[in-house]
């Protein structure tokens, strides 16, 4: 009896267990298994063609005109990064430590902080759209009233500034994201720890960068990895914005426009590549995981040493 | 003398404290008024003529005049796109709590063999940028004849919304205590019935976070729509807005009314519930 017991409820943890398995097995690991196989590919538009080793990574690396595609596409995603790091990680701390003193109004400025994150990314690349065009857009408008007639530039026109246009639309977008998650870490620090800080100095300075800043080492882990593996699989904002090739002039090109191009084709260069496409996905996500695994790690040693 | 300066240490102590957090509070209410803004700027726009949008964009518009929402209305495909994304986000949602739940039952609430590995198994899902397999994807859903149907975007969100899912309910559902479980065991009920009847009830805060996790994203991806769907009709509500932005491309004040009204569902949902939206869309980045 005890054992007939123990089969009926092995039964019930596979009926339990099995369906969610084969969702999550079809349609994430398998796709990421096969992204692999077919980088090693020959492919005729959808058909699978001859084995060709490492032809296609080769191709992408170090064949003219893929090779400067592929190092333009990347510098932008480096600058991407970086300049996020500091727009919407650097402005969220700041923001977060603002918002923890639970000033007047902090609940209201919390909502408001928090809620373009909520909008589709498709939604926010029209309206920055909208607001940059050169002649009608709002943000041309206010710098000819007040004055600035020389600021209201061309922002998505021009190369020198269409991709700082980008990010900074990125960067109002997903501010309240590492404001939020930095808030919460602030939050649990213990108040005994925050009076005793209070006692040795009196400067905010000090506070901030001694006390607080590496007390919420596990936020910044969080935020920085996943500004990381968001900043190099950018894609929604810059195809809206500026269009599958990231114009003006691949001005705007980072490597999820890159990607999609060279595996779907486009309007004006027609040819998709699955094989090409293939090598630069499994080169990517290469490097995002292992990038990812080495900023991790340390900065969870940096959170041990605290 | 001792005294005069303690309290003109204090008297510093105090202006320090009110300069500082005046510059906070300057700083907050610049930054409010900065994500506000566009969003503002967004509906006044929403209700003005395209001459109007252009000489004053800041002035406040006549609301009653919705002339570019009935034009909306008439003319274009939105309100099949709104009704797509319900269907699919609806159907995504019901799946993922579905299957989330049942995973995370059995994770959380039994000991057996493999358990571990299979929890391991749902959160390697959890860090793979799934954009990346979008070709392999594509010719799976080739092979499974569901490209251009919105089936293909209802099993990739489910398969992309159940390692979060499972990872936050295995963790609250492992916290549960086990009297009420023992009890009905005793009485002899079925493992399905302790399940539904006395476990499910109790699980529903964790569903709640879960889901707005999941919502949001799903509500606005952009993404597997224009990978998979072709066909207009199927479009979902991001998709669809890319065509109709192309339409429209000199008649702002439609435009503007098309943003409107496909950010006003999720903006007014987050007003209404902003306390649990903060919390399921961190809850992935908050220990």
């Amino acid at each position: 009896m005890p054992h007939l017991r123990m089969t009926g409820r092995g039964l019930w943890i596979t009926v339990l267990i099995v369906p969610p398995l084969a969702f999550v097995a079809l349609f994430i690991v398998y796709p990421i298994i096969s992204a692999f196989a077919y980088a090693f590919f020959d492919w005729q538009g959808l058909r699978r063609g001859d084995f060709v080793g490492l032809e296609n990574f080769h191709t992408v690396l170090f064949v003219e005109p893929y090779r400067s595609w592929t190092i333009n596409a990347f510098t932008h995603n480096v600058i991407v990064f970086f300049a996020l790091m500091v727009l919407q990680n650097g402005l969220g701390f700041l923001l977060a430590y603002a918002l923890w003193r639970e000033l007047p109004g902090a609940r209201f400025h919390r909502i408001a902080v928090f809620l373009p994150v909520v909008l589709s990314t498709i939604i926010v690349a029209y309206l920055f759209k909208l607001f940059l065009h050169p002649l009608f857009g709002v943000v041309n408008i206010s710098l000819r009233g007040i004055g600035l007639d020389w600021l209201a530039q061309p922002w998505l026109g021009q190369g020198s500034t269409a991709l700082w246009a980008l990010i900074a639309a990125q960067a109002w977008h997903m501010v309240g994201f590492p404001t939020l998650v930095f808030l919460a870490g602030m939050q649990r620090i213990p108040g005994e720890i925050l009076d005793a800080a209070r006692m040795e100095t009196e400067s905010e300075w000090v506070k901030i960068s001694k006390i607080v800043w590496p007390l919420v080492a596990p936020s910044a882990t969080i935020v920085f990895t996943l500004l990381f593996v968001g900043a190099f699989n950018w894609f929604e904002l810059p195809y809206i914005m500026a269009g599958l090739d990231g114009s003006p002039y691949g001005s705007t090109d980072v490597l999820g426009l890159y990607f999609y191009r060279t595996a779907f084709g486009n309007v004006s260069a027609g040819q998709q590549d699955f094989g090409l496409g293939s090598a630069l996905a499994v080169l990517i996500f290469i490097f995002i995981a292992a990038f990812a695994t080495v900023m991790t790690l340390r900065l969870r040693a940096r959170e041990i040493q605290v | 003398m001792s005294t005069a300066q303690a309290s003109y240490y204090d008297r510093r102590g105090i202006m320090g404290t009110l300069g500082r957090d005046g510059l906070l509070q300057i700083i907050l209410i610049a930054n409010t008024v900065l994500m506000l803004a566009p969003i503002i700027i967004m509906v006044f726009s929403a209700f003005k003529t395209t001459p109007q949008i252009f000489q004053s964009p800041f002035a406040i518009p006549d609301f009653t005049q919705v002339a570019n929402f009935l034009k909306i209305w008439n003319e274009t495909n939105f309100l099949r796109y709104l009704l797509n994304s319900f269907v699919v986000t609806g159907a995504s949602m019901v799946l993922i709590l579905t299957l989330g739940t049942m995973a995370a039952y059995a994770l959380g609430r039994y000991a057996f063999t493999g358990a571990n590995f299979i929890l391991m198994f749902f959160l390697a899902g959890l860090t793979l940028p799934l954009k990346l397999a979008i070709i392999p994807l594509f010719m799976l859903m080739r092979d499974l004849s569901i490209l251009n149907n919105q089936l293909s975007l209802i099993f990739v969100y489910t398969a992309m919304g159940l390692p979060t899912t499972v990872f936050i309910m295995t963790g609250f559902i492992r916290s549960l205590p086990s009297e009420l479980e023992d009890a009905a065991r005793m009485d002899g009920a079925s493992e399905a019935r302790i399940m539904w009847s006395i476990m499910l009830p109790l699980v529903r805060p964790a569903m709640v976070i879960a889901g707005i996790q999941n919502v949001v994203p799903i509500w606005n991806d952009f993404f597997f729509p224009l990978v998979f769907i072709q066909n207009d009709d199927l479009k979902t509500l991001p998709q669809g807005l890319t065509n109709f932005m192309g339409e429209y491309t000199t008649d702002w004040g439609v435009l503007f009314s098309g943003l409107t009204l496909s950010a006003a569902p999720i903006i007014i949902i987050y007003i209404v519930l902003s306390k649990q939206f903060i919390a399921g869309m961190t809850s992935g980045a908050v220990k």
